[in-house]
């Protein structure tokens, strides 16, 4: 039960064929058995879901999601559920309300198993920054998953749900579903609706599907996209048939490939393994078109300023007033200010407060940050300029395969450096998507990331989809 | 106010620790005194690659801070449903009847 996809899953639930209960207590026993080597929860609701299940098995509507088992990024509140973004700060934290994504995957008959691990505050590329240690590869678990959403890749990649929630500031959705060998997309900023998410940089945040399919991820973000009154930066645009051109093929369709992303550090076996990628795409009708983004080497360092300084704004509400960790004793309300969130927040955390403090200072605006964005609009430029030329932009999601567990912890850089192909897509906006595209010599798996224009999931999808129909990764699973 | 104007190509801003210290306290952290020279050189390191982006000639560029273009999105000023005050409070770390707790702010 644990190998079908969750648009199987979702047909046998309302075929009648099986109970949601039963599929959930499948994917709880996974989680039980495996789950203690590659720690990719950090909350279990084995009763919750279960409740769950049951109430879709007692009602007569069975939505898009009826009965398919779903774990929440700690990012997401639960009402009622411990949602600490991985950070001590948050510790017992239970949120009096749900996420608007959550709660439109709960209206589609999704059970929610768990809460998965992350980079505390979605902070980092490999799950290691989280207060409660960190999650393990499945295809080699002395590896990283790569991060922010490391344990929501996980819980796909081993069967422990078919479905999770990623959230992608920088690359944390796309990045980790590479490392892990699943299916992750970030939408076009405003698709989907942030409230419920905790916010790091409120510019760059968008929730998005982690799934085994393309299908699967299709379905999964067709039932929590669109319009939110509660989010004000949501769009208030229609949301297309994810699934309807799903089949449609890329016969004509011209894709584009910077010569940007194949830098000097990238992996051969990356290289080797998007190298074939592209060829299926041309065999299967598409059109290769050699391009240029001449900004994306400064993506990083745009990111690294304007994502701290949002994240210093934004982490400035953990005061230890209303929730959260309050230091034991203080001298008076600003020594306890202090020690309250050095207590509580993570050395990762506390660098890119200060960098933010710092680039947001005054004498420093706009040295930094104003200078930061007139280069995220040149990396804007970039993209508009590409439109004019193809409709879709392909190479790796990572230069890199998974990396040893502790062999970038000491190196903030080297670590950032992790997402330079996943930063310019929420910089400008756009969506992009990472679909499996096979495996380095040492087994471990690589990402095929497609961007595109604003709005334009289905096209995304219907690329991944007829690259994902040649190939079939996903049907090869982690021995564990 | 007073705007330190740096010509923004010869940009090379040293970290240093009182400097560290003084973003510290904006910031609400506390850095411990024997911790203050690595977070110096490390927050130093990190401003070195940002500094990059001196490279590129931004003049005239305008700046984009919102990748939407989406602005002003207004609601009709209408009371809704919202959290109860038990609720509200129920993640205080310190709470007396229907109050937060706080240290006193005023003497």
């Amino acid at each position: 039960m644990i190998d079908l996809t969750a648009s199987e899953i979702r047909d046998g639930v309302r075929a009648g064929k099986w109970k949601a209960r039963e599929v959930v207590d499948a994917h709880l026993e996974r989680i039980a058995a495996v789950d203690p080597k590659l720690h990719a929860y950090l909350h279990v609701d084995a009763d919750g879901a279960r409740a769950a299940a049951d109430r879709v098995d007692a009602s007569g509507v069975k939505g898009l999601l009826a009965g398919v088992p779903v774990a929440v990024k700690d990012n997401m509140c639960q009402r009622g559920i411990p949602t600490t973004c991985a950070s001590k700060i948050l510790e017992g934290f239970r949120p009096p309300y749900d996420a608007t994504a959550l709660l439109r995957a709960l209206a589609a008959g999704a059970v929610p198993v768990g809460h998965t691990n992350l980079d505390e505050f979605a902070m980092g590329s490999s799950t290691e920054n989280s207060a409660y240690g960190p999650s393990r590869n499945p295809w080699d678990p002395t590896r990283a998953p790569g991060g922010s959403s490391g344990g929501s890749a996980v819980s796909v990649a081993a069967r422990m749900t078919p479905l999770a929630f990623g959230s992608d500031t920088g690359g944390s959705i796309r990045q980790p579903a590479a490392l892990c060998g699943v299916v992750g997309m970030k939408p076009t900023y405003g698709r989907v609706s942030r409230y419920g998410l905790v916010a790091f940089a409120s510019s760059l945040d968008q929730i998005g599907p982690i799934a085994r399919t393309v299908r699967d991820a299709a379905m999964f973000l067709q039932a929590f996209a669109g319009h939110d009154a509660l989010d004000s930066t949501s769009a208030p645009a229609e949301v297309p048939d994810y699934e309807k051109d799903l089949e449609a093929g890329v016969k004509g369709l011209r894709v584009g490939v910077p010569k940007e992303f194949f830098g000097a550090g990238t992996d051969p076996g990356v290289r080797a393994a998007i190298d074939a990628a592209l060829k299926v795409l041309q065999k299967q009708g598409a059109t290769l078109v050699e391009m240029s983004l001449p900004h994306t080497d400064y993506g990083i360092a745009a990111y690294y300023v304007i994502a701290p300084c949002e994240a210093s704004s934004n982490l400035a509400r953990y005061d230890g007033v209303r929730f959260g960790h309050r230091a034991k004793s203080f001298d008076g309300l600003i020594d306890m200010y202090r020690k309250s969130r050095t207590e509580g927040f993570g050395e990762e955390v506390r660098r890119r407060i200060l960098l933010g403090t710092f680039a947001l200072s005054s004498g420093y605006y706009e040295a930094y940050y104003k200078k930061a964005l007139q280069v995220r609009r040149l990396i804007k430029n970039d993209f508009d300029e590409a439109w004019k030329k193809v409709d879709v932009i392909a190479g790796p999601t990572s230069p890199i395969p998974a990396f040893k567990i502790g062999e970038k912890a000491n190196d903030p850089i080297a670590m950032y450096l992790c997402d330079v192909l996943t930063v310019t897509a929420p910089l400008a906006g756009i969506p992009g998507i990472s679909v499996p595209a096979g495996f380095t010599e040492g087994n471990l798996p690589v990402g095929l990331q497609l961007l595109g224009k604003e709005w334009s999931e289905a096209t995304l999808l219907r690329t991944a989809r007829s690259y994902e129909r040649e190939t079939e990764f996903w049907k090869r699973s982690p021995a564990l | 106010m007073t705007r330190h104007l740096y010509p923004l190509f010869s940009l090379r801003m040293d970290i240093t620790r009182p400097l560290v210290e003084k973003v510290a306290l904006l910031a609400r952290l506390e850095i411990p005194p024997a911790d203050a020279d690595r977070v110096a050189a490390q927050l130093g390191r990190i401003v070195t690659m940002v500094e990059t982006l001196n490279k590129l000639d931004t003049k005239g560029v305008e700046p984009l801070s919102n990748p939407t273009g989406l602005v002003d999105a207004f609601r009709s000023d209408e009371p809704r449903p919202s959290l109860s005050r038990d609720e509200a409070l129920a993640n205080a770390p310190d709470k007396v009847e229907m109050f937060l707790r706080v240290p006193r702010v005023v003497e």
